[in-house]
């Protein structure tokens, strides 16, 4: 993907001096190994700051929201299903937007490449499917298929679905991938595996809200663990409390999450988060046929009704 | 001031010793991360990790922390109507393995729990029952993890890998024993109930020490420049055009605040459950939407970039005018590297350093 970098940039650059768009929201370097920065160009000069490799994983589209100006977006797969999102949601119009379409082959993981090795990273460059992994002692090359982030493993929908540009040809989507095996593995469990399952995988959340805040549905004006007025949600470290803002946050993004890995990337913490989302992602597919962001003339099926939705789980 | 010098063998046993007198934190691993927590009985501290996760402030400043209880059943005579002090446990704890860092934010989080005009019981109660017993940043055989990190840069932080601030006993783990140099007489007598007096030359083991410090400040590659904030207009700084780029990439989570040392904002919440309740500080965070919330619905502080500026402006600005004791952050780098979208204190802090208003 580093390879598209020229590309991005021109298309960044004569968009904004045609006047097509009046900023363009990408990546710029980041300061550590294997972090870019979200950032805004407003200036064809500045184009120069842009960058894209392995490392641009947080989703974009939580920048759209509520902005007024016509936007230029630097978007790979799972980001144009949340463009699709927050069209078919009515939080922005594809006309305020100029989509940079990104065929995309996987976001890399790096607690996954810091594992690999013994001690701290000092700097990490890429080649189009090798990561050089360099550290205070010794350095490596790494295959990158075995470094991608959980989501994009797994992920089937790499290319844009909707762009105004590519910026290269599409690429072959992967087959015969199951995409809900860490579910499966879930559902498989008795309740008091699964409970003692969740239990383990919340026990570290500080609740600071990273996962909820880097993620492109959550942009309620005021979240439900914000309200005060009265408080829906107690604010302390109860672990009914945590289990409620998961749990609720989880069914809010029914139907509606891309699976685009945001929230378990910021995590501080390193809790997979996607576990929940991820069924529910699952039960889409089986109850309603339905992936997110897949299309831009249907509404998300909870968010309607239809004479054929399935009733078997009501009693 | 004791300085000794313990084989690595005699370390467990020194260990279970000193449980028969304080209660004993250290950092362990679990998933993919070091934390501190309580050491078990023949659990040692696992002094093999670049820093732990979080910092351990909640051992005296706890996330959620129940202050005050109260219940409304007539039938319970003696607490009926009484708000009462919940109890909590202030008896003698010790953390080994805390990084100088650390220890020296808590120093500078004190003044605004303990000064003249107001004191935080709960916060000085608890912080004076602990013994802080550090643990230098030095390569050591089996600790090759490159320390100090990358992105530490405590030197120009009013701190360093070595800093003695705020601790009562600092450990330096070398290829054949681990130094204690006692600093405090909590730090003495935390040595004398561990009975960890070998042998020793006090001159040749603090020179062992001075050596080692200088080798480890100088692996220090990472600094920021705080020279000319104290002399900057605060609302020069607090007006800059720098705020709205800086700030785009923020998405106010908390995470910057949660896992820094010096961050101590904290709110109190009611709680009640039937008729009984309890009232409690909760960690807040000046990137969420309720932080300075008005009861009048006005929030001064109700757009992105006034909370990331805020942020920035209390740690750098604000704690450095009103305790002109350098900034209000020890370069942990902690922030640096749990910021899921590269927001850099350090990029932040040179440019408000080096920032000039257009004339």
């Amino acid at each position: 993907m580093i390879g598209y970098m020229d590309k991005i940039k021109e298309i960044s650059e004569r968009i904004l001096k045609e006047g097509k768009v009046d900023i363009i929201v990408g990546f710029r370097k980041g300061s550590l190994p294997m972090m870019n920065e979200p950032c805004v160009v407003k200036k064809a000069e500045d184009v120069k700051n842009l960058v894209w490799d392995s490392n641009c994983g947080i989703n974009l589209v939580n920048y759209l929201t509520n902005r007024k100006e016509k936007i230029g977006i630097i978007a790979k797969g799972c980001d144009t299903r949340n463009i699709v999102t927050h069209i078919v949601e009515n939080k922005i119009k594809k006309e305020q937007l100029f989509i940079i379409g990104v065929p995309c082959t996987g976001m890399i993981d790096k607690n996954k490449v810091a594992s690999k090795v013994d001690s701290e990273i000092i700097e990490v460059t890429e080649n189009e499917n090798t990561i050089k992994v360099k550290t205070k002692t010794n350095e490596i090359e790494l295959n990158k298929t075995d470094l991608l982030q959980e989501n994009c493993s797994i992920c089937v929908h790499r290319n844009p679905v909707v762009y105004d540009e590519l910026v290269a040809e599409l690429i072959e989507e992967p087959k015969d991938i199951d995409r809900y095996a860490s579910v499966k593995a879930v559902e498989s469990m008795s309740a008091e595996e699964k409970w003692n399952y969740f239990e383990d995988l919340i026990s570290t959340c500080i609740r600071c809200y990273a996962c909820r805040n880097a993620c492109p549905l959550c942009y309620c004006p005021t979240c439900f663990v914000d309200e005060s007025r009265p408080q829906w949600v107690g604010k302390g470290q109860d672990k009914s409390d945590i289990r409620t803002f998961h749990f609720l946050r989880a069914f809010h993004c029914a139907g509606r999450c891309t699976d685009c890995g945001s929230c378990e990337r910021a995590c501080p913490m390193g809790i997979k988060v996607r576990d929940f989302t991820k069924k529910l992602e699952k039960d889409c597919v089986e109850l309603f046929g339905w992936e997110a962001g897949m299309t831009l003339k249907e509404r998300p099926p909870l968010d309607e009704f239809k004479l054929n939705d399935p009733e078997d789980f009501i009693y | 001031m004791k300085v000794v010098k313990i084989d690595k063998e005699n370390w467990a046993e020194g260990i279970e010793k000193i449980k028969e007198s304080y209660k004993v934190f250290g950092p362990s691993k679990s998933k993919e991360f070091h934390l501190f927590k309580e050491l078990e009985k023949g659990e040692a501290p696992d002094l093999n990790f670049l820093n732990t996760r979080l910092s351990p402030k909640s051992m005296f400043f706890p996330q959620s922390e129940g202050i005050l209880c109260y219940c409304l059943d007539p039938n319970k005579k003696d607490e009926c109507n009484i708000v009462k002090e919940i109890q909590k446990d202030y008896s003698p704890k010790a953390i080994i393995g805390i990084r100088p860092c650390d220890a020296k934010a808590f120093t500078l989080v004190r003044p605004n729990f303990d000064n003249e005009e107001y004191q935080d019981p709960y916060w000085i109660k608890a912080y004076d029952s602990i013994t802080f017993i550090g643990l230098a940043c030095s390569n050591t055989d089996d600790s090759k993890k490159g320390m100090p990190c990358s992105s530490c840069f405590c030197t120009s932080a009013g701190c360093g890998p070595f800093n003695e601030e705020g601790l009562d006993a600092l450990i330096v783990n070398t290829d054949d024993g681990y130094i204690i140099k006692a600093l405090t007489n909590k730090g003495e007598e935390f040595l004398n109930k561990a009975e960890l007096s070998a042998n020793s030359n006090a001159d040749e083991l603090t020179a062992n020490i001075n050596t080692l410090k200088k080798q480890a400040e100088e692996k220090i590659n990472s600094f920021v420049e705080t020279d000319k904030l104290k002399d900057k207009i605060l609302l020069d700084l607090h007006s800059a055009n720098f705020w709205d780029d800086e700030c785009f990439a923020c998405i106010n989570c908390g995470t910057c605040t949660y896992v820094c040392p010096t961050c101590w904002c904290f709110d109190i919440q009611d709680e009640n459950y039937g008729d009984s309740g309890v009232r409690f500080k909760q960690w807040d965070s000046c990137m969420y939407p309720l932080f300075t919330l008005h009861g009048s619905g006005h929030n001064p502080r109700s757009t992105k970039v006034q909370r990331f500026r805020q942020r920035f402006m209390h740690k750098l600005k604000y704690y450095v005018d009103k305790y002109d004791n350098g900034i209000q952050c020890v370069g942990c780098g902690r922030c640096i590297r749990l910021c899921p979208v590269n927001i850099d204190i350090r990029k932040i802090c040179n440019i408000m350093n080096s920032y000039e208003p257009a004339a």
